[in-house]
């Protein structure tokens, strides 16, 4: 277990590593950050000076290496807007992000996993098709046509809820429901083909022939196996809700760190943009390093180092 | 055949079989057509040939010009909720024929997402193939940059890329081409090291012929209806980003238009005039159902392994 932990460590910090590495090289992409901050018509010293101030005079991998210290030392640089650092700028608006993406996360999960193994139980019934009718949506209609619809019924039509905004917790309502049943949706559809992959098996074959009850088989056999590929999928459910709280908070006009990512991007405020960039970057590689240790812990095969002949 | 003229069976097609004595059951033919082409997939296929149509013709077809306003004719509701045939499905707040920004729109986005698949679907291919012949540290550094990719939110990235490099269509196009090129490298990759193993490509290589003529006019039209089916996947998925990014006013700019910038544009009606946004979106969500359908179907028909 613990070569398993390391090894996983081992590659999250690579993947952070790339992560990292990207904003880099899209910072540099964008050109002279020089020309950009002072404009074209800045005198030829004051260049200089700025060149100097921000170490652009120095080779590449010279900044390279600075910039991963300033990262670790937490120096991201500061909002062009109102001059404080990015990091706060960025970090006071992250639990207002978390009080929508934590209960639609939950809400995803509450709702998906039991809707995908009941459509498996019943597979080719009329419930099942039902609910995988519905769940096709998830795939084909993009959040922010899911969030205007709901905005559309409920906030304009029937009036029971604020269309946006973030002063009651009936601001939330919407946001979370738009997040919580896309994601719901997409769980159902994994969860449903991951337990019928696994009721296909022979052991679940074995387990019913020797007289095991079918909740037994069920609970004991099918559940756990059919965990493994649905944990990849909740890994990546996390992406989607970061991508999906940009869209939403904008559609709602939720303040979270979705809605200062549009912002900043519009004003082209770099430094926030990265700092938000690299936020959800360490976001992506804890939950997936989350993700890979569960499986460890699930999957008593994946602790055990492979041997060579694959077995 | 002895248990065919049993008695016992009671199965309708068993006792088709005793009459005929053949081992085939009788079917209609309309009920043969149906099988092979469900109903929803003719709805999804009449649904994509009608869009295709309008990608072609757009400009040819549109009442009016999409972009002239027209301030006297402000807000006008559709047909049915009222309105008269001069402008079928309604107007904006600057009195634009929503039918022909519709029309446009479709146009607009269907491109960017053919192109932006296209451009994909080479790169997937070019770095899998690439793994696959190099395989050692090449292939490892490509395996790196297809976890990279898979870990990142794509909708983040292109996010930070517009907000570093500005925007313009053909920029944003190549942008949207960097989504889902990791899924495509990765099937591709592995059905290429299939593949080399199979005798023809070992027979062509022994034959002396180069890598590009091993993998371009052998391995790859052999494999190409798994790399088809994931491009058809990978479509819809590039509809709904390019939407979303438009949406939020990062993406395709006045005064050009697309789908998503027009709900974009329509949310700030959503009270008086909701109309504007609900049109383009009900063609985002057809058009991407409709090709989705039609994806697990080509799957389910040239691939049975990718189910």
């Amino acid at each position: 277990m613990l070569g398993y932990t390391l090894s996983r460590l081992g590659r999250a910090a690579v993947t952070l590593i790339i992560v990292v590495s990207l904003a880099f090289v899209i910072l540099r992409l964008t050109g002279d950050p020089g020309q950009i901050m002072l404009g074209p018509d800045a005198p030829p010293s004051a260049y200089a000076a700025f060149r100097r101030n921000w170490g652009l005079d120095q080779p590449i991998w010279v900044q390279y290496l600075k910039y991963f210290a300033a990262i670790f030392e937490g120096d991201l640089g500061r909002s062009m807007r109102d001059g404080r650092p990015a990091l706060e700028v960025v970090m006071e608006r992250a639990p207002i992000t978390l009080a929508i993406t934590g209960p639609a996360f939950l809400m995803n999960l509450m709702i998906g996993l039991p809707a995908g193994i009941i459509a498996a139980l019943h597979r080719n019934t009329a419930l099942d098709r039902a609910i995988m009718t519905v769940s096709v949506l998830g795939f084909t209609v993009p959040s922010f046509v899911m969030g205007l619809t709901l905005a559309l019924i409920f906030a304009v039509q029937l009036r029971w809820l604020p269309s946006g905004g973030s002063d009651t917790w009936a601001h939330a309502v919407l946001p979370i429901a738009t997040m919580g049943l896309i994601g719901a949706a997409v769980i159902a559809r994994f969860t449903r083909s991951a337990m019928l992959e696994v009721m296909g098996q022979p052991y679940i074959r074995t387990a019913s022939a020797k007289g095991l009850p079918w909740r037994e088989v069920v609970v004991t056999h099918a559940l756990p196996n059919a965990a493994i590929p649905t944990l990849t999928i909740i890994g990546f459910m996390v992406g989607s809700l970061v991508a999906g709280a940009v869209v939403v908070e904008s559609i709602f006009s939720w303040p979270g760190v979705g809605r200062l990512l549009v912002t900043a991007v519009a004003n082209r405020d770099l430094a926030v943009v990265q700092v938000i960039l690299l936020a959800i970057g360490f976001t992506m590689v804890a939950a997936n390093l989350a993700v890979d240790l569960a499986y460890g812990w699930i999957d008593p095969r994946l602790r055990l180092k492979p041997t060579p002949t694959g077995a | 055949m002895t248990d065919a003229t049993s008695p016992a069976r009671r199965d309708p097609e068993d006792a088709d079989r005793a009459r005929t004595g053949s081992v085939f059951t009788t079917k209609s033919r309309a009920a043969a057509f149906f099988e092979r082409f469900p109903p929803a997939v003719l709805l999804a296929l009449a649904w994509v040939a009608m869009t295709l149509v309008v990608v072609a013709i757009a400009p040819l077809i549109t009442p009016y010009d999409f972009k002239v306003m027209d301030l006297r004719a402000r807000l006008m509701p559709p047909v049915f909720a009222g309105g008269d045939w001069a402008h079928p499905l309604g107007t904006d707040e600057l009195g634009r024929d929503v039918l022909s920004r519709l029309l446009i729109s479709v146009r607009v986005s269907l491109v960017i997402a053919f192109l932006s698949t296209l451009i994909a679907a080479t790169l997937g291919v070019a770095l899998g193939f690439l793994a696959a012949w190099a395989r050692g540290r090449t292939e490892q550094v490509i395996l790196m940059l297809i976890d990279a990719q898979a870990a990142m939110p794509f909708m983040i990235l292109a996010l930070a890329v517009l907000a570093f490099l500005g925007n313009s269509l053909a920029l944003f196009t190549l942008l949207l081409g960097f989504y889902g090129w990791e899924r495509i490298a990765r099937i591709a990759r592995g059905l290429a090291i299939a593949a080399s193993e199979q005798g023809y490509a070992t027979a062509v290589r022994d034959l002396g012929a180069s890598p590009w003529r091993i993998y371009g006019r052998h391995i790859l039209p052999n494999i190409a209806s798994t790399l088809i089916v994931s491009m058809t996947l990978n479509f819809p998925e590039v509809i709904l980003l390019e939407s979303g990014l438009s949406f939020l006013g990062l993406g395709v700019q006045p005064p050009l238009t697309s789908l998503g910038s027009m709900v974009g544009y329509g949310r700030d009606y959503i009270q008086s005039a909701a109309w504007i946004m609900l049109a383009p979106a009900a063609a985002i969500v057809a058009t991407t159902l409709s090709i989705s359908i039609i994806g697990d179907w080509l799957r389910d028909l040239l691939d049975p392994t990718l189910r």
